[in-house]
């Protein structure tokens, strides 16, 4: 399967994203993945830096609007921009005129009366990335969109997972087994994942309540169970998901403390683990319920190196889409 | 299509810069040799070990990638994006001479690149620049401290310089029409 971070010298199978938009992981060949995580590879380099910005998006402005809270999300876009040298600003929709009754269309036509070149867009309905793809030129980022996707964040998990699970294994995830556990019907992050993981060969498994797996699940090729324990001991990476109560109009389990106990991952848990396997968790964390902060906080772990990795692998997203270009530099020529 | 210098001709062209940047930089002191991606890297190591060989010393190496540097990244929507690839810079720049190496010297653009890339590293005391081949034409003021060999070209013509380490053969090769 897809091998990544072994094109240093050799030209890669694809050498731009051949779209306008990153609306989902849905959208990209495998190719364009492996470009993405390789491309990140070396913007990681970049955040190692004493002065941690290179001129690439000089002149490109990109505005972050953003519908939905986010700290982390919002921050990742926005440091990455800023290290690319873009311009940016990110609308906070709690004093913008969205308040006053504009639709969405409305606000984005607007934001693009003043060429931006791309918006980056969290929103609480789903497709609606989609919609700004269609009426607007800027390219269109899916920051998340309601229950569909997170593209970036699922980029982002993959790269984290490469970096610690692809050595010892010819350089790919090829095989590898990823557990997601916990609020699969709400959670984009498990779809932008399932799919991705899904394209770079590992295999998936969903963990969770019946009632917390979306309808249609079994058309997504990944493996389902409602019971935890018997699939840690094999699993190479375990993903926590948080329990979306913001999005629950109905009762999904009977008490937080049955959910933690049948699909929390716990200190006796964590025991029964291989040694290599990592826990991810794509925040924010409510510790004590989905995961207890022995785990949050143990070795295994890789919580904040996500964050990290999220801006390398935003800052490749970026300039895959804004950095394309007819070079006057030939590249073995000048 | 020809083959404007062989394998030895490269090799005797290194061998004859190594002994030039110790005789101008009176030894190894402070030195460090960087290659430009993709061709200066492998040439850089080269040197490093012809330098080895000749005194006994090491010369760190690292790389560099020029292509969020570029100036032509965002003047035009369309045509091929160039791919970005690591640099690997492990060690600190600041008061070294830096020995910048890369394959071909043409408009100098690249060169103008990568001297804004270094100096995002820090601040060295002097950066000097080899090439295995200067072919002229240049677009800036940009001039080469050591050449392995200057080549007169005409615009239209392009130079591929191939290297063992990434082409399995030495070899720079004259091409018509631009590449």
């Amino acid at each position: 399967m897809t091998t990544i971070g072994e094109q240093i010298d050799t030209t890669p199978a694809v050498t731009s994203l051949r779209r306008k938009d990153l609306l989902g992981i849905a959208d990209l060949s495998p190719e364009e993945i492996a470009l993405v995580l390789d491309t990140a590879v070396a913007m990681k380099e970049v955040g190692s830096r004493p002065i941690k910005k290179v001129p690439a998006l000089r002149g490109k402005t990109v505005v972050n609007l953003f519908f939905e809270p986010s700290t982390r999300t919002r921050t990742s876009f926005e440091i990455a921009e800023k290290r690319l040298s873009a311009d940016t600003l990110s609308v906070a929709i709690g004093t913008s005129s969205v308040v006053k009754g504009e639709t969405l269309a409305d606000t984005a036509l607007n934001l693009e009366a003043m060429s931006p070149d791309m918006i980056v867009l969290r929103h609480s309905s789903s497709g609606a990335c989609h919609l700004l793809s269609r009426i607007c030129k800027s390219a269109i980022v899916n920051a998340g969109d309601g229950t569909n996707e997170h593209p970036t964040q699922a980029l982002l998990d993959a790269f984290t997972m490469w970096r610690h699970l692809a050595p010892s294994n010819g350089g790919s995830l090829d095989g590898r087994r990823v557990v997601i556990v916990g609020d699969v019907l709400h959670s984009r992050v498990a779809r932008s994942n399932a799919l991705l993981l899904q394209t770079l060969g590992a295999e998936v498994t969903l963990v969770a309540p019946p009632t917390l797996l979306p309808y249609g699940v079994d058309t997504w090729g990944v493996t389902t169970s409602y019971d935890l324990d018997a699939v840690l001991p094999k699993a190479d990476v375990v993903m926590m998901l948080r329990v979306q109560r913001e999005r629950m109009n109905a009762a999904f389990f009977p008490t937080v403390r049955e959910y933690s106990r049948r699909y929390g991952m716990d200190g006796r848990r964590m025991a029964t683990l291989q040694d290599h396997t990592i826990v991810m968790h794509p925040g924010p964390m409510i510790r004590g319920m989905e995961i207890t902060a022995d785990v949050a906080d143990s070795e295994r772990s890789v919580i904040v190196e996500q964050v990290t990795n999220g801006v390398a692998v935003r800052m490749a997203v970026l300039y895959l889409l804004l950095g394309g270009s007819e070079p006057a530099i030939g590249g073995d020529d000048a | 299509m020809p083959v404007v210098m062989d394998a030895d001709r490269i090799g005797r062209s290194l061998a004859r810069i190594a002994h030039e940047i110790l005789e101008r930089n009176k030894g190894v002191d402070d030195l460090a040799l960087i290659g430009v991606r993709s061709r200066g890297v492998p040439l850089a190591k080269r040197l490093a070990r012809q330098i080895k060989e000749i005194t006994g010393d090491e010369v760190p190496t690292g790389s560099l990638d020029i292509t969020l540097y570029r100036d032509d990244l965002m003047r035009h929507a369309v045509g091929p994006q160039p791919v970005v690839r690591r640099t690997e810079i492990p060690f600190s720049i600041d008061g070294r001479k830096i020995l910048l190496v890369d394959d071909v010297l043409y408009t100098g653009r690249t060169t103008r690149a990568a001297l804004d890339a270094l100096i995002d590293f820090g601040r060295p005391k002097a950066i000097q620049l080899i090439v295995l081949v200067d072919r002229g034409h240049r677009e800036l003021p940009i001039k080469a401290d050591y050449v392995g060999k200057n080549l007169p070209t005409a615009v239209h013509e392009s130079v591929q310089v191939r290297l063992q380490e990434i082409d399995d053969r030495d070899e720079v090769v004259l091409e018509q029409g631009g590449a």
